[in-house]
């Protein structure tokens, strides 16, 4: 739906497949395999993906040694491709298959960290897009806001990370029109996990973490001292649901979710993910508490992300700070790290030649 | 052992070491370096015309820019069969789009459509590294580098291919005014442009095996695409 969709290739691949299927003798492969949808999709199938069935790797017509390795996933992709295509994604045939070697590396390494306080959700993240060894590019964005009250950090693939995100905006505003309000950071994080998962197993990688701010909007929902009033007007409301129509505007807030590609989702106060996290965490146990004032939080994520630019090879350049508050979010302009650098040089020269004085 | 492509410029091992296990693999390295820069009202995309395969040369004369419309021209370098087939696609989806909404692709549109064309192919990708370059909706020079699965972003300047790596940092010095101090900004003009382009060219033809031969200059400016073919070092 989504993703096929977007990328919008599969009226290419699907005449290939009606026109060559009658023709093709049985027992020959077919070089391409589908995934079936999920089950809220309408579509018959939420991603055509070209994926290479291990045959096409082995049967080539050139004949020089090559070893048939015998693999999981050839069992199911020896099946008619018509019957795999229709039934729902339990048997993934590339969860164990040996994709494709690739013969250039993808974009990794990161520093970004997120925390909630009492002035909301603070969110700051390096802008460096590394290539094993390679910088790809030195301003890359890797906060990418997703509506007005919700950012998402991104760490991993930033092909992945930029197409996921595209993805769930594009969820999260069809849910919106359909139902007339925003869905809650928890619902988002749910629904990128469930649309992550049909790629469990595979090379995909994804690590977001989402930051937003609950509620605040439709004023009968919200307003306790309407709420009796509007709930009166409509009698749709059962008395269970009153209840937790009164427990969700206590739900109203910062809200921090980290998900992964492998599945996990996990709420919480305080993440850090990439390879420059661990640098970044000892920065953070030390000073994040729920009391700090905007001007502290932001002088707090600058510094982590600084230190772990500072130690960690593969992050690095400037950094990025969103800020999330019930008015929305707040960008504060980039600000490059090398300044930072000298700054700190400058204070230790200073402090060494005070301490040489006394 | 097995041989894979983690650096696709390295040398085979051609002494014995053992039984080598060999797998059919679907792509190949062709080489080529492309460059694109942008500028206030012009952009200017360059690539060498070398198409090479290990030790060989195949052909001296097979630019790597193509012409998308009249304001945007692509270069693609890395494997030849997906840079064929991935221009062939635009190409197709340019028609598909002024057919149907009875206007031309901008150069941002491009982007955002060659994005979603590699991601869809995320598990078998398209080993080229793309960059465009043109003018966008307000005439100003754009220019958009890709990698092989469709994560992009638009730039002022940008190397890609085979030499990217001693290119990239040239135009970061140059162009960017990177690890300078106390230098004017001065914006960059097109006759400057244009040198700036020949000469880091002739220092990539240099140094790097796969980059040589010409230097195929497309200049996009309002008033339309001028091509220009300057020799290389052949050797």
């Amino acid at each position: 739906m989504a993703l096929q969709d977007i990328c919008n290739f599969q009226s290419v691949f699907e005449d290939r497949l009606t026109t060559e299927y009658p023709a093709v003798p049985h027992g020959k492969k077919i070089a391409s395999n589908y995934v079936s949808g999920l089950p809220f999709s309408n579509n018959k199938s939420l991603f055509h993906f070209y994926i290479p069935v291990a045959e096409y790797l082995d049967e080539s017509p050139i004949q020089f040694g090559q070893i048939s390795t015998v693999q999981n996933c050839s069992a199911v992709s020896s099946e008619d491709p018509f019957l795999t295509s229709s039934s729902l994604p339990t048997c993934l045939p590339f969860a164990s298959s040996q994709s494709v070697p690739l013969p250039f590396p993808m974009a990794h390494g990161t520093t970004t960290l997120a925390f909630m306080f009492q002035g909301g959700v603070m969110a700051a993240a390096d802008t460096r897009s590394s290539c094993s060894g390679l910088v790809a590019c030195p301003a890359s964005q890797k906060i990418l806001p997703i509506h007005s009250h919700l950012v998402g950090l991104t760490s991993g693939t930033s092909a992945d990370c930029a197409l996921w995100k595209r993805i769930l905006a594009r969820e999260l505003r069809l849910y919106q029109l359909r139902h007339g309000r925003r869905l809650s950071t928890s619902g988002a994080a749910k629904l990128l996990s469930h649309m992550l998962h049909p790629f469990k197993g595979t090379e995909l990688c994804v690590a977001a973490t989402l930051c937003g701010w609950d509620g605040g909007e439709q004023k009968n929902f919200v307003d306790s001292t309407n709420a009796k009033v509007s709930l009166a007007k409509d009698e749709r409301f059962s008395f269970s649901q009153q209840c937790s129509i009164r427990k969700k505007m206590n739900l109203s807030g910062p809200r921090l979710f980290y998900v992964c590609s492998d599945g996990t989702r996990l709420r919480g106060m305080l993440f850090s993910v990439g390879s420059g996290s661990p640098y970044a965490y000892s920065i953070l146990d030390q000073g994040v508490h729920w009391g700090l004032t905007v001007d502290e939080a932001k002088s707090i994520a600058r510094e982590a992300v600084y230190r772990a630019t500072y130690r960690d090879a593969y992050s690095g350049n400037c950094v990025d700070m969103y800020h999330i508050t019930s008015k929305g979010w707040t960008r504060r302009n980039r600000e490059d790290l090398k300044e930072e650098y000298y700054r700190e040089k400058e204070r230790r020269k200073h402090e060494k030649t005070e301490s040489l004085k006394i | 052992m097995f041989q894979h492509f983690g650096d696709p410029g390295k040398m085979k091992d051609y002494h014995y070491t053992g039984p080598v296990e060999h797998k059919f693999s679907p792509y190949a390295f062709n080489g080529g370096t492309v460059l694109a820069v942008a500028g206030e009202d012009f952009a200017i995309v360059a690539s060498d015309t070398r198409l090479s395969e290990g030790y060989s040369i195949h052909s001296r004369d097979s630019p790597k820019c193509y012409k998308l419309t009249d304001t945007t021209v692509i270069g693609c370098s890395g494997f030849h069969g997906d840079c064929l087939t991935l221009t062939k696609i635009i190409d197709a989806r340019l028609k598909m789009y002024k057919h149907s909404n009875n206007k031309t692709m901008t150069s941002g549109a491009i982007a955002a459509m060659l994005s979603t064309i590699l991601y869809s192919r995320r598990f078998f990708p398209y080993y080229v590294y793309n960059i465009i370059g043109g003018l966008d909706e307000e005439g100003k020079g754009a220019v958009y580098s890709f990698d092989p699965v469709g994560s992009y972003q638009r730039d002022t300047y940008k190397a890609g291919g085979s030499a990217s790596a001693m290119l990239q940092p040239l135009l970061d010095n140059q162009i960017g005014f990177k690890n300078m101090e106390g230098v004017e900004h001065v914006p960059l003009t097109k006759d400057k442009a244009v040198q700036l382009v020949k000469d880091v060219f002739i220092s990539a033809a240099e140094r790097d095996v796969y980059t040589g031969d010409a230097l195929r200059v497309c200049v996009i400016t309002k008033e339309g695409i001028n091509e220009e073919t300057i020799p290389l070092r052949k050797d």
